[in-house]
């Protein structure tokens, strides 16, 4: 697959901050690129790059393969992570709004298929519902029918089941072929919507790769973690643990041993606990801070 | 320049205006209020410009002359001491004692009581020798019907500066410029979207609040209806820019708002919507040259009052336009998205 857009060695610098500081990365067609770090780490300053909204003081950014040039703004759709809309306008009257302002716009009713706003359109924009406010600006993101789709932080602030219902609608947008570009500080977003991430702290990529992939690499498959109490006092930890603070911890590829073991020294297993790594564990493992502290 | 992206623009914006009845109300109601105000408070049949305590004199027949002076309010007084601190303290004029003696107290110090006691001198003296009076007539002016170009122009002012400026910082502050510049929307296209919008509104404003009052003060028109759309055109489009000036950068409303009442102030008080200039220092008469309200007012009421023709105001019309053009100018330069 040939790379849709290529990001080389970008440098953004503020006073007193380099808030970009030498990031690379290139995003294949089709697919859902995530960028993923805590607050400050430079993700949104990354996309505004990318987007066009702000310029870079170093790097390089080619689209298909070529610098980008003013009709770059009509394949792209973006959707901000503040964004106010004009106030005294319904949602049919927003929509109509952003596609005139494009030469040419995907039709109306395809969009609120997609977007899940057949119910709102008369609504004053003023009174939706966060999620509801988010299909309407993921809409507009998409008013021009672009090749390349910008959200950056789309569910933070929604409920549980608003996000779960966004996260349908980008596979939605997914399917019909459009490459995707996300920041997210959630790391279950990352790893239900994402082929590749990268993972950024102080504006720089500190890895990078498929979620699965860097989760096997640095992690074995799962954690498995008993109470310290359940042990006999004598006799030391079952093979594999080791103490951690209350608890005696295994990292394991191979559970079923771990089992056996425990089972044959006929242990109470019943605060037992298995679990596999997350990515906020990989997080934490490569930069030494948890992702919701900046 | 997309006139289909500039049109969608000016609808959107236009939109928010007449849907906001708040602002809407305030922006048509409180000029009529202002000018209705001024009627009423000026609606005297004529304003006394002096005071003058009278003690005694009741038998009509002994009546002086000066007691017919017009625009004197003459106001009997029943205790001497007191009605001499009035005097001291400036709350009368002058004071006269018709009883016998007859005799008159006045401050030294008040201007106000020298030109009294000319006054009432003049009164008891015969005409000055070789002066001929020479009546100056001409179709009565009342106070509201000098005010209202002012108040007008005022009102074209605060919808041009307030509606432009104030609103641009806004949208800068909450995102929605952020969210334009994404799209293929220019810089360009966005300010004469914003120009147009706010004249529609300015114009169709005024055309309201000039109809309304002249139902109610039935106030003079003398000049061309022509010249005098014109006059508000240009100078809309001076403090239009004026406003987008101010707001080409800022990003703080508070800032915007200050700096709007900064050039607003001025404005109000030196470009002669309320009193007449002449005369005043003149340092303040040469800034009130500068003054985009200053033109239009004095345009505005030559044509409503005096009757000017188009060509009569172009000297100030071409200021207005002039003057438009150079802010816009500049802001056009210095307009940031964020």
């Amino acid at each position: 697959m040939p790379a849709l857009i290529e990001v080389d060695n970008l440098i953004k610098e503020y006073p007193g901050v380099r808030a970009v500081d030498g990031i690379s990365f290139c995003v294949e067609e089709g697919a859902c690129f995530g960028l993923l770090g805590p607050n400050g780490a430079g993700k949104t300053t990354t996309l505004e790059i990318l987007e066009g909204i702000t310029d870079a003081d170093g790097g390089r950014i080619r689209y298909r393969g070529t610098a980008r040039d003013d009709s770059y703004r009509e394949i792209i759709g973006i959707q901000f992570q503040n964004t106010a809309l004009q106030d005294f306008q319904t949602v049919r009257e927003a929509l109509h709004l952003f596609a005139s302002l494009y030469p040419r716009h995907r039709p109306f009713g395809e969009l609120i298929e997609l977007c899940n706003l057949g119910e709102l359109l008369d609504r004053d924009t003023r009174k939706l519902s966060g999620g509801q406010r988010q299909r309407l600006l993921l809409a507009i993101a998409l008013v021009n029918d672009p090749d390349l789709v910008f959200l950056d932080e789309p569910t933070t602030g929604l409920d549980p089941q608003s996000r779960r219902n966004f996260w349908a609608l980008i596979e939605g947008i997914r399917r019909e072929g459009k490459t995707i570009l996300l920041t997210t500080h959630y790391m279950e977003e990352a790893s239900v919507l994402c082929d590749e991430i990268a993972i950024i702290d102080r504006g720089r990529i500190v890895e990078q790769g498929a979620p699965e992939d860097l989760l096997s690499q640095h992690f074995p498959r799962a954690l498995v973690r008993i109470p310290l109490h359940v042990l006999p006092e004598t006799g030391g930890l079952p093979s594999g643990f080791e103490a951690r603070g209350e608890h005696a911890i295994a990292a394991t590829d191979d559970i079923e041993a771990i089992l056996a073991d425990l089972h044959r020294r006929e242990l109470a297993l019943d605060d037992l606990h298995i679990s596999t790594p997350t990515l906020d564990d990989l997080f934490l493992k490569l930069t030494g801070h948890g992702l919701r502290e900046s | 320049m997309s006139l289909k992206r500039i049109l969608a623009v000016v609808v959107a914006r236009n939109r928010e205006f007449y849907r906001d009845k708040a602002g809407l109300g305030w922006n048509i109601f409180m000029p009529v209020v202002m000018v209705l105000g001024f009627a009423f408070i000026f609606s005297g049949p004529e304003t006394d410009l002096f005071k003058v305590g009278v003690i005694g004199g009741t038998v009509d027949d002994e009546r002086p002359a000066f007691l017919d002076t017009r625009h004197i309010r003459f106001v009997p007084q029943q205790d001497e001491a007191e009605a001499i601190e009035k005097v001291r303290y400036h709350r009368i004029d002058l004071l006269l004692d018709l009883r016998e003696p007859k005799r008159y107290w006045v401050n030294e110090s008040s201007p106000n009581g020298y030109v009294v006691e000319r006054l009432l001198l003049q009164a008891h003296s015969e005409p000055p020798v070789g002066l001929k009076r020479e009546p100056v007539s001409g179709r009565p002016v009342r106070y509201v019907d000098w005010v209202l170009p002012g108040v007008l122009a005022l009102n074209v002012m605060f919808s041009s500066l307030w509606g432009v400026g104030w609103v641009i910082v806004r949208y800068r502050k909450n995102g929605v410029l952020r969210r334009l510049r994404a799209t293929p929307l220019s810089a360009g296209e966005f300010l004469v979207a914003q120009i147009i919008s706010r004249l529609l509104v300015v114009t169709g404003v005024t055309v309201l609040v000039f109809a309304g009052t002249n139902a109610l003060l039935d106030f003079p028109m003398r000049g061309s209806y022509a010249a005098l759309a014109l006059v508000f055109l240009a100078g809309a489009i001076s403090l239009i820019s004026l406003g987008l000036a101010v707001s080409a950068r800022v990003r703080s409303e508070e800032l915007a708002d200050g700096l709007l009442n900064l050039m607003s102030w001025p404005m109000m008080i030196l470009s002669g919507v309320w009193f007449s200039l002449e005369g005043t220092n003149i340092w303040a008469q040469r800034v009130a040259e500068l003054l985009p309200l200053t033109h239009m007012v004095d345009a505005a009421r030559r044509i409503m009052l005096d009757g000017a023709g188009l060509a009569e105001v172009g000297f100030e019309i071409g200021i207005l336009l002039i003057l438009g053009l150079v802010l816009l100018t500049l802001s056009s330069r210095a307009f940031r998205w964020q």
